[in-house]
C-alpha cells in the first residue's frame, strides 16, 4: 500500500518523460555544425532559462538545478536525496581536503546545496573535528587528510575518498527498501569497480592499489577482479568475460571512450524497467537519473563540438538515453 | 422485525457498502494519477477524467442492487419478509455484487492508474488505454447480473 503514495508523482513523471531527449535528438545534436547550433536546439527543447541567451555552462547548471528541484518537489524522501547526493558529498570532501592542505580557496570546486555544506566540510577538516561529518565519511576523511598532509599524495587521497564513497553507496543499496535504489546503487558500485580495474590495469597498478580502491559489492568478485587487473589487461578481460559484465571487455577492445559509454549505459539499463512501473518512487528516481545522463551527454556533445571533434568521434562517446 | 428481514437488510447494506468502498478507493487512486497528469498537461483533463471514473461504476451497481432489494422486502415496496430462509436468500443474492464490486473496483483503480500513465505519454492511444480498465468491468457486470437475477427470482 505504501507504494501507492507515489501515484501522483509517477503520473507527473510520465508527462515529464515526454520532454526527455531521445536517442534521435542526440543523433541530431551530433550532426549539428557547432556548439551554438546545439545550444539553440537545446534552448528550443526548453533547456536553460526561458528568453535568455545562456552559455553552455549556465544552461547545464540550470538544468541540473531543475532536475534536483523536480526530485524534491515530487516527494523523494530524505533517504533518496541523501543517497543520490553521495557522489557530490564525497566530491566536496575531496575538494575540502585539497583546499585545506594547499591553503587556497576555490568555491567553484564545491557542489552547492549538498549536505554537509562546504563550510561544514572545511571547518571539520581544519579543526580535525570529524564528528561534524556524516558517520560513513569520518574515517575516510581523517585518513585522506593525513595522507595529504604527510605525503602530499593527491592520488592516494582520491583513492581513499572514492573507495569510501563506493562503500557508502553499496551499504545504502543493501539497506534501502526502494528497489530502484538497490538496483541502481549496486550496479553503480560494480561498474565503478570495473572502471577502476580497467584504468589501473592500463597503467600497471599493483595488487595493493586494487585492494585499496575496489569496493566489495554483491554480484562481482572484487578479489578476483583485483588479482586479474594486477596481472594484466588480458587477464582482466578474460575475468570479465565470464561475468555479467562481459560487455565491458568488448567495449574496452573498441576504445576507452566506448568503455566509458558502456559504464553509463549499463547503469541506464538497470533503471530502464521503471518506465513500466506505476506504483513506486522508482520512476521518479529513474527520471532524475535519466536527466543526469542527458545533461552529461549534452555536456559531451557541447564540449566535443567546441573542440572540433568529428561527428563519428562524438557518436562513440554519447550515452544511451532513457526514452 | 423478523430475522429474515434482518438478513435481507444486511445483504442490501453490504452491496452498497462494499462495492462503494471499492469504488471510493479506485476512483481516489485514479484521481491522484489524473491530477498528476493534469498538473503537467491540462489538455488531457477529459481523457483522464473518464479513466478516473471507470472504477466508480461498482458503487452504482451496488446501489442499484440495494434499491431492488429494498423494493422487494417491504422497505420501499413489495411485501415484508416473514421467514428466515427468504431473508438468507436475499443476503446471498446480494453478495456477488458486494464482494466482486469491492475486489474489481480495487483492481480497476490500479489498472486505471496504469492507463492514465499511457495517456500521459501517448494521448493518441486513449482508446487502447481505456480498454484495459474496461476489461475489469466485465466481472463487476457479471456479478451485477447474478445479483439482480437472484433477487428478482426470490418468491
Amino acid at each position: 500500500m505504501g507504494d501507492l503514495n507515489y501515484v501522483y508523482a509517477v503520473a507527473r513523471i510520465r508527462v515529464k518523460e515526454k520532454s526527455l531527449l531521445s536517442n534521435a535528438d542526440v543523433a541530431q545534436m551530433c550532426g549539428m555544425k557547432d556548439a551554438d547550433a546545439v545550444l539553440g536546439y537545446l534552448s528550443e527543447k526548453g533547456w536553460g532559462s526561458a528568453g535568455e541567451r545562456q552559455s553552455a555552462d549556465q544552461m547545464l547548471a540550470a538544468e541540473e538545478a531543475k532536475a534536483a528541484a523536480a526530485l524534491r518537489e515530487l516527494g523523494a524522501g530524505k533517504e533518496i536525496l541523501e543517497v543520490l547526493s553521495l557522489p557530490q558529498m564525497y566530491h566536496n570532501l575531496k575538494a575540502g581536503i585539497k583546499t585545506t592542505c594547499t591553503g587556497t580557496e576555490n568555491p567553484k570546486a564545491f557542489y552547492k546545496g549538498v549536505e554537509p555544506s562546504e563550510d561544514t566540510v572545511t571547518r571539520s577538516l581544519t579543526s580535525k573535528d570529524f564528528k561534524l561529518l556524516p558517520e560513513h565519511m569520518r574515517a575516510a576523511a581523517e585518513r585522506a587528510l593525513e595522507v595529504m598532509l604527510r605525503a602530499r599524495d593527491g592520488q592516494m587521497c582520491d583513492v581513499i575518498v572514492d573507495r569510501a564513497c563506493l562503500d557508502a553507496m553499496a551499504a545504502a543499496g543493501e539497506k534501502s527498501t526502494h528497489e530502484i535504489l538497490r538496483t541502481y546503487l549496486l550496479e553503480q558500485v560494480a561498474v565503478a569497480d570495473i572502471r577502476t580495474a580497467v584504468r589501473g590495469a592500463k597503467t600497471g597498478k599493483s595488487l595493493a592499489f586494487f585492494k585499496e580502491a575496489l569496493a566489495p559489492v554483491r554480484g562481482l568478485s572484487v578479489q578476483k577482479l583485483a588479482i586479474a587487473a594486477a596481472e594484466s589487461e588480458k587477464a582482466l578481460f578474460d575475468d570479465l568475460s565470464g561475468t555479467a559484465y562481459a560487455g565491458a571487455a568488448e567495449a574496452i577492445k573498441v576504445s576507452p571512450s566506448a568503455f566509458e559509454r558502456w559504464c553509463d549505459d549499463k547503469v541506464m539499463e538497470s533503471i530502464r524497467p521503471q518506465k513500466r512501473n506505476a506504483f513506486s518512487i522508482g520512476p521518479v528516481v529513474a527520471y532524475y537519473l535519466a536527466r543526469q545522463t542527458e545533461i552529461r551527454t549534452a555536456r559531451i556533445v557541447l564540449t566535443a563540438k567546441a573542440n572540433g571533434f568529428s561527428e563519428e568521434a562524438i557518436r562513440e562517446r554519447v550515452r544511451e538515453m532513457y526514452v | 422485525m423478523s430475522l429474515g428481514m434482518v438478513f435481507a437488510l444486511i445483504g442490501a447494506v453490504l452491496s452498497t457498502a462494499l462495492a462503494g468502498i471499492g469504488s471510493a478507493w479506485g476512483v481516489g487512486v485514479a484521481g491522484q494519477a489524473a491530477a498528476g497528469v493534469v498538473s503537467e498537461d491540462p489538455d488531457q483533463f477529459a481523457k483522464v477524467l473518464i479513466l478516473q471514473l471507470l472504477p466508480g461504476t461498482q458503487g452504482i451497481y451496488g446501489l442499484l442492487v440495494t434499491f431492488i432489494t429494498l423494493s422487494n422486502i417491504g422497505i420501499l415496496g413489495g411485501s415484508p419478509i416473514t421467514d428466515t430462509n427468504t431473508g438468507l436468500m436475499y443476503l446471498f443474492a446480494c453478495l456477488p455484487i458486494a464482494i466482486v464490486g469491492l475486489v474489481s473496483a480495487f483492481h480497476q483503480g490500479k489498472t486505471s492508474v496504469a492507463s492514465i500513465g499511457i495517456v500521459a505519454k501517448k494521448p493518441d492511444q486513449f482508446g487502447k488505454a481505456m480498454l484495459f480498465p474496461a476489461m475489469v468491468e466485465t466481472y463487476a457486470i457479471l456479478a451485477l447480473l447474478i445479483s439482480i437475477l437472484s433477487i428478482t427470482n426470490i418468491h
